[in-house]
């Protein structure tokens, strides 16, 4: 494990419940009364689990894992550790709050749009992401997210976890990570 | 030579030609990979846009529709394009050659070639002859191999029984000519179960039985004494006028599956069958349509099979025309 330290578990789940509140207080804009939750594998999955109770939504999670609908296949393959995507709820019609740790480029949120899509028709989807970083390819943006950290373009954000959950800053001059 | 064909220089799937060469971490592999397709029928929209603006083509020199239709299908949830050519009613019954076949379906810019023929060996001539970037799965060659039936089969088993390792199988029928078999104990073996039994009459199993690492019965009843999974395989026509048989009827008699025998197993054994079956040839009605057999579900396991390596093969660095 390379890289430092940026931010631990407490601290972490001191943000999540801002993220709640904010999360809240869209719901309420767009009155919203019964949401459900899908977390991106994996880091989103583990994000989404804090944030489920906060939000009092007692439905089972939903888990996505976008490998399928990566538009870097052809150049990266298969990813080795694929999981099934399992959304034990009826996506259609419904409104959904999609969770995951890290936005960069938007790609992943984009992938994992078109999967939920091939589930059914959501009435809308709401965005929420722990970190909210520089380096956007698409029109995608979070409607709530934890925290801006200012990075350097070659400087990398993780989440580790699930317990404890761990930010964690590293420098890979050159490289680029889809997030 | 051939295992290496099969593997790109980091060690991918390039080709899948046969489970020979294949180590247990390759074949585990395409198990979980299908594990994430498997879930697919669940959803509103079947298929997932992996291999958007691929091209498959189906290349059947030998009639099979459930393996054919199960690999387009396939293919079509990967959301590639398909091609069947029919060699039966195309150019190669016009005199064309091989080679000339192939370089004709590569010029329509295939990426993938599935392969059925009745030559062993064939589907290794044609992967040593496409151009790079593109790949060829087998889909049965002549005696040889039908590495995808033996991977949808060891899913089946794995989906049922969890751990191969405590594992006693038995194949029973002809195995002698049998691609499938040969296939299934490879691949039984390389996954580490306890013991491989072969039962069949001495003109049907293979002179090289105990160079394969199984255990061989000429008696069905005593082979099937506490196995966890029973493989019946299809008796081809042809062996009974081959003389290698006398009938069919007789062939029943003495190693058709029943419920009687079907007790000798584990209570919790499962009864599979690449299928087509011969109903009161090699199984009985009561057996293949009862609460052991998971005939059908195999079918259904095909195509995720076959859409994990069809993904994990031109996944690969090298695979596929970009």
């Amino acid at each position: 494990m390379n890289g430092r330290i940026f931010m631990q578990h407490d601290a972490i789940l001191d943000l999540v419940q801002g993220m709640a509140r904010l999360t809240r207080h869209q719901l309420g804009q767009r009155g919203i009364e019964d949401p459900a939750m899908i977390g991106i594998h994996t880091g989103g999955v583990w994000v989404a689990r804090q944030l489920q109770p906060l939000l009092g939504i007692d439905e089972p999670l939903g888990e996505l894992d976008i490998s399928f609908y990566r538009d870097d296949f052809t150049r990266i393959g298969m990813n080795p550790q694929v999981k099934p995507s399992k959304i034990p709820f009826e996506v259609e019609e419904r409104h959904i709050i999609l969770v995951d740790d890290v936005i960069q480029s938007g790609r992943t949120v984009r992938a994992a749009m078109n999967e939920i899509f091939d589930f059914g028709r959501p009435a809308s989807i709401l965005l929420v992401t722990l970190v909210e970083r520089s380096g956007r390819e698409l029109p995608i943006q979070p409607d709530v997210a934890g925290l801006q950290p200012p990075l350097a373009d070659d400087e990398h954000i993780r989440l580790e976890g699930p317990d404890p959950l761990t930010l964690r800053i590293s420098g890979r001059p050159g490289a680029r990570e889809e997030t | 030579m051939r295992e290496n064909l099969q593997l790109n220089e980091a060690g991918e799937l390039r080709h899948l030609l046969s489970i020979e060469g294949l180590k247990r971490e390759h074949l585990e592999h395409i198990l979980d990979i299908a594990e994430s397709f498997a879930v697919l029928p669940g959803r509103q929209v079947k298929k997932v846009p992996l291999l958007r603006g691929r091209i498959v083509t189906n290349l059947f020199f030998e009639n099979s529709t459930r393996t054919r239709t199960t690999f387009e299908l396939a293919a079509k949830l990967l959301s590639a394009d398909v091609i069947n050519f029919n060699v039966s009613v195309s150019a190669t019954s016009k005199g064309e050659t091989l080679l000339d076949t192939l370089r004709n379906l590569e010029a329509m810019h295939s990426d993938l070639f599935v392969v059925r023929h009745s030559h062993s060996g064939a589907a290794h001539f044609i992967a040593r002859h496409v151009a790079p970037g593109v790949s060829v799965i087998n889909a049965g060659d002549g005696w040889h191999a039908h590495p995808t039936q033996a991977l949808l089969d060891m899913f089946t088993i794995r989906r049922h029984k969890g751990d191969f390792t405590p594992l006693r199988v038995a194949i029973v029928g002809d195995i002698q000519h049998s691609r499938v078999a040969r296939s299934q104990i490879m691949a039984l073996n390389t996954l580490g179960v306890t013991e491989v039994r072969i039962i069949g009459p001495c003109t049907l199993l293979p002179a090289e039985a105990r160079s394969l690492g199984v255990h061989l019965y000429h008696d069905l009843e005593s082979g099937l004494e506490e196995v966890d999974v029973i493989i019946m395989l299809r008796l081809q026509r042809e062996r009974m006028e081959g003389a290698l048989l006398p009938s069919a009827h007789e062939y029943f008699q003495l190693y058709g599956l029943t419920e009687a025998r079907l007790k000798r197993a584990k209570p919790d054994a499962i009864v599979m069958h690449p299928g087509p079956i011969n109903r009161g040839v090699e199984i009985a009605s009561e057996v293949a349509d009862g609460p052991h057999s998971v005939i059908l579900q195999q079918v259904s396991y095909g195509i995720a099979v076959r859409m994990a390596v069809m993904s994990l093969i031109l996944g690969a660095r090298g695979g596929g025309n970009e």
